[in-house]
């Protein structure tokens, strides 16, 4: 069972420790892609903590989550195209523009539950799929390149690996404490509690759908933000970037690290990126290797990795 | 006579062939304890269902404190003081037992648009959780997780949840079924604290409780009431001893 608060882990310490320490190794070793790596490995992270949200706390399995990443994506991709490469225009217009889809197609998916849920949200991620694939004017299906990376007062801070880097990070670290203090408010309480028993909480006064609704458009503005740092990094965006397989990455993600904890879904998109990356550079075919993997961590490790890692960790002090 | 707080006119609800409320009508008499009793299947829960309005009547009319409420969704119902506890236990599992009634304290005091202080630590809900815990005799409880309580633990913080509303009306749908007969009694004098304060609906087959507790009954059967009236009357109605009470004494 997911506990209704997590007590607490040294998981969120351990992460930041180890991401904090990446930009010194990779320093050392003078290896930028290390650095390239793992700043790509926070910006998913991001991403999978927001499905986390509504996924882990809230039970919506959304199943378009790689939308709002695309929406962001393509908010700092087109404005790029126009010539716009303010941050500060282009960073909040992809937060509003993911969060305003996710309210819009929530309202409509948050009436249904379930499977219903899980395949109208699939359905609204492939039309947007296909609607960024027939934008011609911006690369339609070849997706669209940037001829630079956002830029804060009028200085091109990101092109600086190690800044771009820290940036992400400093993005992890809030989206993970805003979520924190959402999860243990008010708020999140209703939200669990819905995860828990929809018949009792609306017998004692809530109408579910209202915050859940809100909880889907907070994921969705998480979600654009990744997407808007996502640009950044590959300057690109493509319509792959909302496919319906990059939304069932980021369920792996979070439930490979283990639903309902928040630092699970970090550990996740860690350990499926890392996963593939090492495994990729042995075979191509390496979802043969990998699919197995997952499906026995999900047998033998309920609760994921960081369960397994909490376990051992305690099982060693005691 | 006093406006009754509850009023049901012609209520109808069938499953297929099945009439489970047949031109169903009733009324309630504030701050009394009023009990529905009737054999299985005579369609008490799914009466309890349409006052509180997890199921919508097919027609009729459901009045509730002056007001028609038959299309009134069931949140907002319990902002206009209806509470119920469920014949199958119905609670949040993975909370624990003081959250469990804090967050039905909580729908009831402010809204739940706050998304940044820590819940756990306000006082005034947790106070009002542990009032009603305290009421229902489930203080030493209270940090458990929910799911980890006895079946007579979870019945009583059904009430507890439903009295953290702050109802004006208490709708209990067997809440001694299963229970041992201390917990029983116990539950008899915790309603009997009750009375005066808060209306009570009562569904329940313990006939001891009922005569100790009620000051009205109406019998329910085939989704009509068959016989209503004061606890005496209903003992010595002989069409109810026929459709019901036949069985209990013959037993
Ligand atoms: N959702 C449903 N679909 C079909 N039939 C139903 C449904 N709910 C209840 N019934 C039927 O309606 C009748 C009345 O059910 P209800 O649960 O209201 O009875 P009850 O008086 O509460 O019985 P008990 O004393 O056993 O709790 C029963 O015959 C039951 O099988
Ligand atoms: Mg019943």
């Amino acid at each position: 069972m997911i506990r209704a608060v997590p007590s607490r882990s040294p998981i969120p310490l351990m992460l930041l420790i180890a991401f904090l320490a990446v930009p010194a190794i990779a320093g050392a070793s003078d290896t930028s892609f290390l650095i390239v790596m793992a700043t790509r490995v926070m910006i998913f992270a991001i991403a999978a903590l927001s499905l986390d949200l509504i996924l882990g706390y809230g039970a919506m399995v959304s199943f378009g989550h790689a939308v709002f990443i695309g929406i962001g994506a393509y908010a700092v991709g087109i404005g790029a195209a126009h010539e716009i490469y303010d941050g500060l225009i282009t960073f909040p217009i992809a937060i509003l523009a993911a969060g305003l889809f996710a309210l819009i197609t929530g309202a409509i998916c948050l009436r249904t539950r379930g499977v219903y849920f899980i395949m109208i949200t699939l359905a609204f991620g492939q039309m947007a799929y296909f609607t960024a694939s027939s934008l011609s004017a911006y690369g339609g299906d070849d997706g669209l390149t940037m001829w630079g990376r956002s830029e804060f007062f009028g200085v091109a801070v990101l092109n600086d690996p190690t800044v771009f880097y820290v940036v992400v990070l400093g993005c992890l670290v809030a989206c993970w404490g805003f979520a924190r203090a959402l999860v243990s408010s008010r708020f999140g309480r209703v939200i669990r509690g819905v995860r828990e028993n929809r018949v009792r909480m609306q017998a004692v006064g809530y109408d579910p759908y209202r915050y859940q609704l809100v909880a889907y458009g907070i994921a969705g503005m998480m979600a654009g933000l990744s997407g808007a740092l996502l640009a950044n990094h590959a300057e690109f965006v493509s319509p792959a970037y909302m496919s319906w397989q990059r939304s069932g990455e980021l369920i792996i993600m979070v439930v490979l690290g283990g639903m309902g904890s928040l630092h699970g879904a970090v550990l996740g998109a860690v350990a499926y990126l890392v996963t593939e990356e090492v495994l990729s550079h042995y075979t191509e075919h390496w979802r043969v290797i990998f699919g197995p993997m997952l499906i026995l961590i999900v047998i033998y490790a309920r609760g994921g990795l960081s369960r397994l890692l909490d376990r051992t960790g305690s099982g060693a002090d005691g | 006579m006093a406006e009754p707080i509850l009023a049901l006119e012609g209520v109808c609800k069938a499953y297929g062939a099945l009439a489970v409320s047949d031109d169903l009508s009733m009324a309630v008499a504030r701050g009394t304890i009023h009990a529905l009793i009737g054999p299985n299947g005579a369609g008490k829960t799914t009466l309890v269902g349409q006052i509180a309005g997890q199921i919508a009547p097919d027609a009729g009319t459901v009045w509730f404190d002056g007001r028609d409420i038959t299309r009134v969704p069931v949140h907002a119902r319990s902002h206009l003081g209806l509470a119920r506890t469920f014949q199958i236990t119905s609670v949040l599992p993975g909370f624990t037992v003081l959250e469990n009634v804090a967050v039905a304290a909580q729908a009831h005091a402010g809204h739940s648009f706050r998304f940044l202080r820590p819940v756990a630590g306000e006082r005034a809900l947790n106070d009002r959780a542990m009032q009603a815990l305290e009421t229902v005799g489930l203080t030493a409880r209270a940090p458990m997780p929910a799911g980890a309580l006895s079946h007579g633990e979870k019945r009583q913080l059904e009430i507890a949840i439903a009295l953290a509303t702050g109802p004006k009306l208490l709708l209990l749908d067997e809440p001694m079924a299963g229970t041992g007969r201390e917990e029983t009694e116990r539950l008899v004098a915790t309603l009997q604290a009750l009375r005066g304060s808060v209306t009570i609906l009562l569904v329940e087959h313990d006939m001891q409780a009922v005569f100790a507790l009620a000051d009205r009954i109406s019998v329910l059967d085939y989704g009509r009431v068959i016989a209503e009236g004061t606890p005496d009357a209903i003992r010595g109605n002989p069409e109810v001893r026929a459709a019901y009470l036949g069985e209990e004494d013959a037993a």
